[in-house]
């Protein structure tokens, strides 16, 4: 009996080795695919266990967390969620993260390994970084200049300081309000139908999200590059330009709104936005120049982000000269985010160079110690600075006796360019309002901000929306604000 | 120990005085580490739940430490040469499967399973010290084989008298209270087995008639083998009607492996394998509860990919796995994502979570070490009856363990069982202290001096 006893005991054995290489299968080997699960809700659990980081702006946070005690603790909250929204973004707990709550996730969620305190000493203690601070570089003051002065109409305003290309402000109109997207009860998902449902779209950011035929603000882009290809060498030389302009191969005629603009000099032209001069001249300069030039601002750039990514502005290079002609005065397939428009304001105010922008001035730990600082981006020249101090002087005429002189301030010099961009079929859509421009202060050594606003629906008669009578003194405030602050 | 066994063998009646190392001293020490360890994971559920030590640190060391002194003074009493491992294993594993379950409780405050898991180790442990008093030698419980098997096969008849809960028909509730009645039967028929075997065993391997003229295949009479297959099938089948498979399983592995202990037929157990192949196609093919189980284990994430969410099972493995190698720590896990059964089946993925592999091939060893303990007892013990008691409480735990840990870890299909001592269920840890009991009173008579074939009458 004493053999066999003992041959059941082998068997118990085996039972038991059989047991640990399972577990050991289960727990080495299988754990990461396990643990990457997406029903594994315990990646959520930890992910919400500890409150996120936050967003800072002028060092003061526009975010807060919340402690449910549920399951998944920590709830997003947001301080003026409406006017910080399409930089925040959202952080929901049942439909992910959006914008720089998306972009930098790592650092206010936790997990960015340069938070820890030594390399892989959180894999090796299981455990969680408290989420890091996100510092942006937003001008309070301009932000707020900026979601007031579209009081609720549906645009964009983008605002960038030339020099750096630290973005001052970025707002879209209608906004909503993060907070209501961040749990996971019945409400969110009212508020996520509600939000997706709005015909107004107030979940996209148009100031970097949507892109707009620029208008007349283009005619900036085809100046410099008439300049820069030697087209034009006198500002007040008269150019040989009929009004109207007969588009070359065609025998549709472009006309203007301005009854004076036959022949007239660039300067003139730029002042009173003559259509005929600046298509006439975009011809001139050819397909090749203008797209360099074009490109040299940041259009056709599918990279740029800030560090989200922005939408890409278009201008088309496959063109005849007919359709050359139009895309040169911002129609056709010419397309803008608000941004890239507050771009081309910032290089001509920065001597030709174009910036990089972007949003984050630095990120840090909980206690306050920099992760990474934010600047040192890219640097482009969008032109010659000659050019640029022409275009400085052009832009200057049509805020002091132009189209532009609702965004005069005083004590200060102001550049602008208004445009009221055609859209839809047989151009029946409301026109879009733009003015981009760019402020220096009388004290300043370099201009302090640069500004694009676009107001999608003027509530105005249709007759009467110019960038100069919508745009502008949007502009001028949120200008206003950067040079007193 | 084995030592002790062959000295009193080879001495005649005029005994010198042998000191025996009866190790009573190392019990207890052992005992005290048990109840420390048990108090310092209920302190660390504590800390890492609220930052501090739970209140009733002090009282739950206090109550289980005078539950295990208790104990340890009856074996000191009336077991005294018995293995002195049994016992701090069985309060080790029952006071770290009520840090577990207590642990479970904070997550779940509208269900405090602790307290009465509590009270049921009391009853356990009173039941411990009863049997190891009470009963001074198990040859007795040979007399009592008859009423054993009735027993147990009242016991298992019983629950189909009473409804389903969650699919399986193996609950009595009276009152408030639930009985897994199949618990206790498994050490009476264990009983009932041993006895019949050692009574039987002779005619069993020697006596019955050759098939096919070849040595090796014959066949024991049926007058011997009839009874105890009868009792096996009654039970099995029992088993079976009640949906709870992987007791069937339990005595059925009981069944061959006593059955090849006793007779020493190597057949057996191909009979034992072919049978239950058979038995499990059969199964798995006809009772729709057992091929969902069968499934489920095949494709875990089935569920998932239906847009369902995870099963049990799937939580199960998702738990051992964010265990790892070193574990979350205690209480800080999330195994009560399993769900209902966290705290009873699923026990084990809670310890397998917050220990990591390293404390649960800890606590796998613990029960391998009161299984080795208990197949050591049955090899040093001399009268047969004791050997295959011995062996069979030993491969019931070993078996128990196997099927249950096996299921929730994705090595074979899940069945619905109590891990010993850890789970909750008042039924599995009275019953396991049975167990523990019997096998203290089988390692005493193989370990004392007064071992002797027919001293006591079979």
């Amino acid at each position: 009996m004493t053999r066999h006893i003992r041959h059941a005991a082998v068997f118990c054995a085996l039972l038991l080795v059989a047991l640990l290489v399972s577990a050991t299968r289960v727990q080495v080997f299988e754990a990461g695919a396990y643990a990457g699960n997406a029903a594994n809700r315990r990646t959520d659990i930890a992910r919400y266990s500890g409150p996120r980081g936050d967003i800072l702006v002028e060092g003061r946070p526009v975010t807060g967390s919340r402690d449910t005690g549920e399951q998944l603790r920590h709830e997003r909250t947001y301080t003026d969620g409406p006017l910080y929204a399409p930089v925040t973004g959202f952080a929901s707990q049942e439909y992910g993260t959006t914008l720089l709550e998306h972009a930098e996730d790592g650092i206010l969620s936790g997990t960015d390994p340069m938070l820890a305190p030594l390399p892989l000493w959180n894999d090796f203690t299981r455990a969680r970084s408290p989420g890091g601070d996100v510092a942006t570089t937003l001008d309070r003051a301009a932000q707020k200049a900026a979601y007031d002065g579209l009081r609720g109409r549906k645009g964009a305003v983008a605002a960038i300081e030339p020099s750096s290309g630290r973005i001052l402000a970025l707002v879209s109109s209608p906004s909503y309000d993060p907070a209501a997207l961040s749990g996971n009860d019945a409400g969110v998902a009212r508020s996520w139908a509600r939000l997706n449902g709005d015909a107004d779209k107030p979940m996209l950011n148009r100031a970097v999200r949507q892109t707009y035929p620029p208008g007349s603000t283009f005619k900036v882009v085809t100046a410099a590059a008439a300049l820069d290809a030697g087209v034009i060498t006198d500002l007040d030389a008269p150019t040989d330009s009929p009004a109207p302009y007969r588009l070359p191969g065609t025998t549709t005629s472009l006309t203007n709104e301005s009854d004076r603009c036959t022949d007239l000099s660039l300067r003139e032209a730029f002042t009173w936005s003559c259509n005929t001069v600046f298509a006439k001249l975009g011809v001139d300069v050819g397909v090749t120049d203008m797209a360099a030039t074009a490109q040299a601002f940041g259009f056709n750039d599918t990279a740029l982000r800030i560090p989200f990514s922005v939408a890409q502005s278009t201008f088309d290079t496959s063109v005849d000269r007919a359709q050359l002609a139009l895309s040169s005065i911002g129609q056709y397939n010419t397309r803008a985010t608000p941004l890239q428009m507050a771009m081309v304001s910032a290089a001509v105010a920065n001597g030709g160079q174009v910036r990089e922008p972007y949003l984050v001035e630095r990120t840090t730990r909980a206690g306050g110690a920099t992760v990474s600082a934010g600047g040192a981006r890219s640097v482009r020249q969008a032109m010659h600075p000659a050019t640029a101090v022409r275009l400085k002087e052009l832009m200057t005429q049509v805020v002091t006796e132009g189209t532009g002189g609702n965004a005069a301030i005083r004590g200060a010099t102001v550049g602008g360019k208004t445009g009221t961009a055609q859209h839809g079929v047989l151009n029946v859509g409301t026109p879009y309002a733009w003015f981009v421009s760019w402020a220096q202060g009388d004290d300043d050594l370099e201009p302090k901000v640069a500004v694009a606003v676009v107001v999608e629906d003027a509530s105005v008669a249709r007759g009467d929306i110019t960038g100069g009578g919508v745009a502008a003194p949007i502009a001028r405030a949120v200008m206003a604000a950067v040079l007193t602050s | 120990m084995t030592k002790a066994g062959t000295t009193v063998r080879t001495a005649d009646p005029p005994l010198p005085v042998v000191h025996l190392p009866r190790r009573r001293g190392v019990e207890l020490a052992l005992i005290v580490l048990a109840v420390l360890l048990s108090v310092y994971g209920y302190c660390a559920v504590g800390l890492a739940q609220h930052g501090t030590v739970p209140p009733g640190a002090a009282g739950y060391g206090a109550g289980l430490g005078v539950l295990a002194l208790f104990a340890h003074c009856a074996v000191r009493l009336r077991a005294p040469c018995a293995d002195p491992l049994l016992l701090p294993i069985g309060v080790l594993l029952n006071g770290l499967g009520l840090v577990l379950i207590y642990r479970l409780d904070l997550e779940t405050p509208g269900d405090r399973a602790a307290p009465t898991q509590l009270v049921w180790s009391a009853l356990g442990v009173t039941l411990f010290t009863v049997v190891v008093l009470v009963l001074r030698d198990h040859r007795v419980l040979t007399r009592h084989s008859r009423t054993c098997v009735t027993a147990a096969l009242v016991l298992l008849t019983l629950p189909i008298f009473f409804p389903a809960v969650n699919g399986a028909r193996i609950w009595i509730r009276i009152a408030g209270f639930s009985i897994q009645p199949g618990e206790f039967a498994k050490v009476l028929l264990a009983v009932f087995f041993a006895a019949y075997l050692a009574a039987n065993r002779d005619a069993l391997a020697y006596a019955g008639r050759q098939v096919w003229r070849l040595r090796r295949v014959q066949l024991p009479t049926g007058r011997v083998l009839g009874p105890i297959v009868a009792v096996w099938l009654v039970s099995v089948g029992v088993l079976i009607l009640e949906r709870d498979l992987g007791t069937s399983l339990l005595f059925f592995g009981l069944f061959v492996i006593l059955l090849y202990v006793a007779t020493g037929r190597i057949g057996w157990i191909a009979v034992g394998l072919l049978l239950a192949s058979f038995g499990a196609v059969a199964v798995g093919w006809l009772e729709p509860h057992v091929h969902s189980r069968v499934e489920a284990w095949q494709q875990p994430f089935a569920s998932i990919e239906a847009g369902e969410g995870p099963n049990q099972l799937a939580q199960s493995l998702f738990a051992f796995a964010a265990g790892g190698i070193l574990g979350t720590g205690l209480g800080l896990g999330h195994s009560v994502l399993i769900g209902f059964a966290a705290k009873s089946d699923f026990i084990l993925a809670t310890a397998g979570e917050e220990l990591g592999l390293a404390g649960l091939s800890a606590i796998f060893l613990l029960y391998g070490l009161l299984v080795e303990r208990g197949y050591r007892a049955g090899l040093c013990t001399r009268d047969p009856f004791g050997r295959l008691l011995a062996v069979g409480l030993a491969s019931i735990v070993a078996l128990q363990v196997f099927v249950i840990a096996g299921g929730v870890t994705g090595l074979i299909p899940l069945t619905g069982m109590a891990m010993p001592f850890l789970a909750q269920g008042g039924s599995s840890v009275v019953t396991n202290w049975a167990i523990v009991a019997l096998l203290i009173r089988v390692s005493d008579a193989a370990r004392g001096p007064d071992t002797d074939d027919g001293q006591v009458m079979p």
